[in-house]
């Protein structure tokens, strides 16, 4: 049998890791910072590719990608209008959004279901030919994502330490200090969002690039896909400043992006995969309750044990 | 500094949950007055906090503070000058941030004007929360890296205090902070309120349940009873007059013996 650990396994582990990584990044700020399940991630993650695709087609990749940005920060601010200014409750209006985002994606890709990038140029295919020599061929699909996610993970984690940023980490950390501060919750709730929803975006966006295609069920799942990686990444990397936790997210999703190539190689249906990441989040998520209450359990035994043993003599 | 002009509040107006918790409250503090008030629970002390703060608006008068008409400004505007403690001491920090980030946070708030959305701390700011936290004498000085959430209440309250006074509010009001501590802490925070607001003449409300600190503590004590302020003493008044005579000062004002353990057995 062959090995299955490859080279090309890897790559393309880390290669898509970095891509869906910027979804876990979004949810980094809205679930773990906000303390928010956003659900209109499935949507938005679409949206951004619908959006990059038809903006590349026109021949233009790089625009591509701050167009579904953009389309993303419009998106999450809908989401956050929807709860702050309407009194949806938040899960609620994560819900809203994303049933209405499958019509506007289809939309947007023209009244079709899928649309194809071939032929077209992408920011892939313009950086292929910048440099020739074998290890930028092999490497350079990497070499972008990579860079794109350095740079965002670096502007996220000095964003996160001005002013505005520390007030985004306050409103999810401690509402009664929120009130008592000059922090405007209402304010800093839509910007987190916003600022999510254009990651969760332009991750759509670079996928579309990547696999030169986009498809309206691009999405779905991907907030639980993300979630997995946001937990492992929180698990390996565990608590501490903000670019630690950056990192930890990154990795998470790099590390989940693998153990899927791996399954795929051990021949797991792909049709399986999202049943797989469904189990790893409900595990992750439950662990550490579980283990607290594994604790407990030994503990009321031992005690109990002590009781019958010793008697009334301890007294 | 602060003038409160008749400002009433009804909650639950036309059910049979109806409270007054204010009635027509008046009540004007001089810039650097250090006012302690007492009262019986219900008595709307932390509700007067509340109006002066702005969690509701009033249904009826006018708040200024420091000549400014405050009465309809929201909450987190009129937070900007105004230092709030409660009695929780979980409530005043963010537990998953370190010591440093909230001290960031309290001084950036209060120091950069509202749309500078990204100042941050440069490294004499860092020093500077550095200096403030050893005059704690809690040690957490060597701690600012560490999440708030492993502090003890003692010394959340103790930082609590410190990020409410990093820039001098125009005014400060604390709800009981020491109540939920244990005594020598207690004794700690409050040695610590009192000599912040006398070195930086802060005008300061204090809400206390122990009589002999409604006497010791600033230079005017304040009773409150069903919503409203039922006796105001200060100067050689005050100085003359004792637990004993506030309790049954009480009983004239209010026309009822005080009813609460806490007052009388911190008597």
């Amino acid at each position: 049998m062959e090995s299955i650990f490859t080279l090309s396994i890897l790559q393309s582990a880390l290669e898509l890791g970095c891509i869906y990584s910027l979804v876990a990044l979004a949810l980094f700020i809205s679930f773990s910072i906000l303390n928010i399940a956003d659900l209109s991630t499935d949507g938005c993650f679409t949206l951004g590719c619908a959006v990059g695709a038809m903006v590349t087609i026109s021949g233009h990749p790089l625009l591509a990608l701050f167009a579904a940005m953009g389309a993303g920060i419009a998106s999450g601010f809908i989401t956050a209008f929807l709860q702050t200014r309407m009194g949806v409750p938040s899960i609620l209006a994560g819900i809203i959004v994303n049933t209405g985002l499958y019509t506007v994606n289809i939309a947007v890709m023209g009244f079709s279901s899928n649309v194809n990038l071939f032929g077209c140029d992408t920011i892939f295919s313009l950086a292929k030919d910048k440099i020739q020599a074998s290890w930028y061929n092999d490497w350079y699909k990497f070499l972008i994502v990579f860079l794109i996610v350095i740079v965002i993970g670096i502007i996220l984690a000095w964003f996160l330490n001005t002013r505005l940023g520390l007030s985004i980490r306050a409103t999810g950390d401690n509402e009664h200090m929120v009130r008592a501060s000059s922090i405007n919750p209402l304010f800093t709730i839509t910007v987190g969002l916003c600022i999510a929803n254009s990651l969760t975006a332009l991750s759509g966006a670079i996928l579309g690039q990547y696999q030169k295609s986009c498809d309206i069920n691009l999405g779905t799942g991907m907030v639980t896909i993300a979630l997995a990686s946001l937990i492992i990444g929180e698990t390996l990397i565990g608590k501490g400043s903000v670019i630690r936790k950056v990192i930890g997210v990154i990795l998470g999703s790099c590390l989940y992006r693998f153990i899927v190539a791996v399954a795929l190689r051990m021949n797991v249906p792909a049709e399986a995969l999202k049943l797989v990441s469904a189990i790893i989040v409900a595990i992750a998520i439950s662990f550490p309750y579980l283990k607290e209450k594994a604790a407990f359990q030994k503990q009321r035994t031992v005690a109990m044990r002590m009781n019958k043993k010793g008697g009334g003599s301890a007294c | 500094m602060l003038k409160i002009q008749n400002i009433s509040k009804t909650f639950n107006p036309g059910t049979v949950n109806e409270k007054k918790a204010l009635n027509q409250v008046s009540l004007e503090l001089a810039a650097g007055d250090f006012a302690t008030i007492v009262g019986s629970n219900g008595a709307g002390k932390s509700t007067l906090f509340n109006a002066i703060t702005g969690a509701f608006f009033v249904d009826e008068g006018q708040i200024l503070l420091d000549g400014e008409d405050i009465t309809f400004r929201k909450e987190h505007i009129r937070s900007k000058v105004i230092g709030h403690l409660f009695q929780d001491p979980l409530k005043g920090t963010a537990p998953h941030m370190t010591i440093e980030e909230n001290m960031a946070l309290a001084y950036l708030r209060a120091s950069t004007a509202s749309h500078a959305f990204f100042s941050r701390i440069n490294a004499k700011e860092k020093q500077k929360f550095r200096e403030q936290l050893s005059l704690l004498n809690m040690g957490l000085e060597d701690r600012m890296k560490q999440p708030v959430g492993l502090l003890s209440g003692g010394q959340r309250q103790a930082l609590t205090l410190l990020m409410a006074t990093m820039v001098t509010p125009k005014i400060l009001l604390l709800d009981e902070h020491t109540a939920a501590l244990d005594p020598a802490t207690a004794e700690k925070v409050l040695e610590l309120t009192k000599s912040i607001i006398a070195e930086r003449q802060i005008t300061c409300l204090m809400v206390t349940h122990n009589m002999h600190q409604a006497l010791e503590l600033g230079n005017r004590t304040l009773m409150m009873d069903a919503g409203s302020i039922v006796f105001d003493v200060q100067g050689e008044e005050r100085s003359k007059l004792t637990i004993d005579d506030l309790l049954q000062q009480f009983q004239i004002c209010a026309g009822k013996r005080l009813d609460n353990d806490r007052i009388l057995l911190s008597k």
